[in-house]
């Protein structure tokens, strides 16, 4: 009886968020419901006929989560915190939003999942990728690893880790357990010729020796061996083949499943997102989908909110990437100018805690691919005449840089500058992406921020 | 003229964007026609006293650290000599604290530095996380800021004989409370500042631009020809603001 009290008003609070347009209310009545009473997160999720997944990685968990959505939507009545909102709040939100669900699919993360984990009680974890993101709020990556480590033994032995297999510290994780399922990519004609400046986990978990790699996709991702013999990839459940990467369009690659092989096509550019396809695929699978389903489910994939994400302005073309650590921002440029090097870019840099306030990481970075194509560069946001001075050392000529500061007239200045039938690549952190968003919302071309994501308001929220 | 920098375990230590320090030192030469080659020391590389006329040596997570340590320390001599021979240093960060003598962390446990500063590192209970400026004044009577971020655990205490870089004006600083940051020994400058340091703080990189050809050519370090930095006096501004705004202080 008090558990549905304590629900009537937290949704209720969502409600009232709305209509006072506060932004969207995908976080008010989970923070209210987990204040009221911390115990009502496990006695929800109790609910859930079918149990709960989890999926946290630094890079590519809303993607992942949302092509497993995809796959799993039309199987089981799911909770799933679709808008991004990925703290324990968030996860409650999304339980008390969605009445009836079997199962529950959580982004969750990466300090969360602990927490997350301990109450939800998840019967699959999928666990993507670790590199060094936020230091500045999330800690060194050994520490994130060693959390997930004392997590994840304190759940079932039957709870089932899907991990990535190509990166040493995740996959470390499930070294020894049973129940346990490992993905990664085997296709080295798509591998990278060396690891990008700033790899993250090159150094064997057991010895220290650097890594020998036979093939590193995306970061310090790939196949790895420690010449001493300490450790080395373990061999994979689930695996990508003959990958082929369709510029900006589409990837396609053989899905390897112990259910048998599929040609998969996925609508959405660059190996980190084959990446996600696999996890998602792996996921999937664990929680009962079949092999046809997993197919057409990441075939009908559209890209998730500002990944990758196609809006017009007009006559011209936004083309939103978000970028929000080293990794993650290297693969997007790669897979960009693998698409067509372009001659036109808007860069948005902001500091808030959901961007990082540490804005040392744009260093790390490699830009120079992206500036030998570009005739002209805005750089943008809060923190513009930092990331002018990253283009500058970086060889661009001044007279190829324009610094706008405000986000609005950064935009305004990237479309007047290019051609009509154009598309602009827009690289903005993770606030500046939502500032950018609501600028062009406002002009009536996109849905509101808080129907597809919402996770500023409840990291800024949390900071205070 | 030619400078020569000793880039110390750049594989191993380069996670706050040392990479952009070393940016501005080469581009900032290279406008002035001054030729600048980096030579990387690895692990069990060697270290000549007299060969590189300015060392750097940048942050790395704990784990990376730890890995290079002993060998850091093993070369406490030829580093000395090479410093006291005139060579200038930046140490960022963990580097700083490698500098010093030994980095105490939580467990109790020692890990030993190459005593250049008189100084020790004790792991403490908060990290100190955020923006930071702070005045130093590196000649008499000249007086500069510089604005950075600092991320650490560890609290740096001087001894009786260290001089600090600066004093902090906001931010933590070396253990947040003595109000002092980093560290200066002749021309080897130790500070938990990165960002990256350099390139929102060019001054710096000047000086010791100056401070590593002074070591190159046995003479005094020159006047350098003043570049136009506006972009980068703008995003210094900017710096100084955040760290006024919400620079790290214990309550």
């Amino acid at each position: 009886m008090r558990l549905r009290l304590e629900i009537g008003l937290a949704r209720l609070a969502g409600r009232l968020s709305r209509l006072a347009a506060r932004g969207g209310g995908t976080t008010l009545p989970g923070k209210l419901l987990v204040a009221v009473d911390p115990g009502a997160l496990a006695t929800l999720a109790e609910r859930l006929q079918h149990g709960a997944a989890l999926v946290s990685a630094t890079n590519g968990k809303t993607t992942t989560a949302a092509m497993t959505a995809e796959i799993l939507g039309r199987r089981v009545r799911l909770a799933h915190n679709r808008a991004g909102a990925n703290l324990v709040s968030g996860v409650a939100s999304a339980l008390l939003d969605a009445d009836g669900a079997e199962l529950g699919l959580f982004e969750v993360d990466e300090a969360a999942f602990p927490e997350v984990a301990r109450r939800v009680r998840p019967r699959v974890v999928t666990l993507g990728n670790l590199f060094r993101d936020q230091l500045d709020r999330y800690g060194e990556l050994e520490l994130v690893a060693e959390r997930w480590r004392h997590a994840l033994a304190s759940l079932p032995a039957d709870t089932v880790a899907v991990v990535n297999a190509d990166d040493p510290l995740v996959a470390g994780l499930a070294r020894g357990r049973g129940a346990a399922l490992r993905f990664g990519l085997d296709d080295p004609s798509v591998a990278r010729e060396r690891l990008p400046h700033a790899a993250d986990s090159k150094y064997c978990v057991s010895c220290g020796t650097p890594y020998e790699y036979e093939a590193a996709y995306v970061g310090h991702l790939g196949a790895y061996r420690c010449p001493r013999g300490d450790d080395e990839r373990p061999p994979l459940d689930v695996a990508a083949r003959s990958i082929s990467l369709e510029g900006l369009e589409r990837s396609s690659f053989d899905l390897v499943t112990p259910q048998g092989t599929r040609r998969v096509t996925v609508g959405l550019p660059g190996l980190y997102n084959v990446y996600n396809a696999v996890a998602a695929a792996a996921l999937s699978l664990t929680l009962g989908a079949t092999l046809d389903e997993v197919a057409e489910g990441l075939a009908r994939f559209r890209a998730a909110f500002g990944r990758f994400e196609r809006i017009a302005v007009g006559d011209r073309t936004v083309l939103m990437l978000l970028v929000k650590n080293p990794a993650g921002a290297n693969e997007a440029i790669r897979t960009l100018v693998d698409g067509g090097p372009p001659a036109l870019a808007l860069v948005a840099l902001n500091d808030e805690i959901a961007d990082g306030r540490d804005v040392s990481w744009i260093w790390d970075v490699d830009f120079e691919p992206l500036a030998a194509s570009l005739e002209r560069l805005v750089v943008s946001g809060s923190r513009a005449q930092e990331l002018a001075l990253r283009f500058k050392y970086g060889g661009l000529e001044l007279d190829r840089l324009d610094v706008v500061p405000d986000l609005e007239a950064g935009l305004d200045r990237a479309l007047k500058l290019a051609p009509p039938g154009s598309t602009v690549p827009v690289l903005p952190t993770y606030t500046a992406m939502l500032a950018l968003r609501r600028v062009v919302a406002d002009r009536g071309l996109v849905r509101p921020y808080w129907e597809r994501e919402e996770r500023f308001d409840e990291l800024v929220g949390r900071a205070r | 003229m030619k400078v020569v920098v000793g880039h110390l375990y750049p594989d191993y230590l380069n996670i706050y964007a040392d990479r952009g320090n070393m940016a501005v030192l080469a581009a900032r030469a290279a406008w002035r026609g001054i030729e600048l080659e980096v030579r990387g020391i690895g692990l069990g590389d060697r270290l000549v006293p007299g060969e590189h006329d300015l060392l750097y040596i940048g942050g790395g997570q704990d784990r990376e650290q730890a890995l290079i340590a002993p060998d850091f320390a093993g070369r406490a001599t030829a580093l000395e000599e090479a410093l006291l021979g005139g060579a200038a240093a930046l140490a960022v960060c963990g580097g700083y604290q490698l500098f010093g003598r030994y980095y105490r962390d939580r467990g109790g446990v020692e890990l030993p530095g190459a005593g250049f500063f008189d100084l020790h590192t004790v792991a403490g209970e908060r990290r100190m996380i955020g923006d930071v400026l702070l005045s130093c004044s590196l000649e008499p009577g000249v007086e500069r800021t510089l604005a950075g971020f600092e991320n650490h655990a560890g609290r740096t205490i001087l001894g009786p004989s260290a001089e600090p870089l600066g004093r902090v004006v906001a931010g933590f600083g070396n253990d947040g409370e003595s109000g002092y940051e980093g560290c200066r020994r002749g021309r080897a400058l130790g500070t938990y500042l990165h960002g990256p340091l350099l390139p929102r703080n060019p001054w710096l990189a000047d000086w010791l631009l100056a401070q590593a050809l002074a070591h190159s050519t046995g003479g005094e370090p020159p006047e350098l020809e003043p570049l136009p930095d506006d972009l980068e006096a703008a995003a210094h501004e900017v710096s100084a603001e955040r760290a006024h705004e919400r620079g790290g202080r214990f309550d």
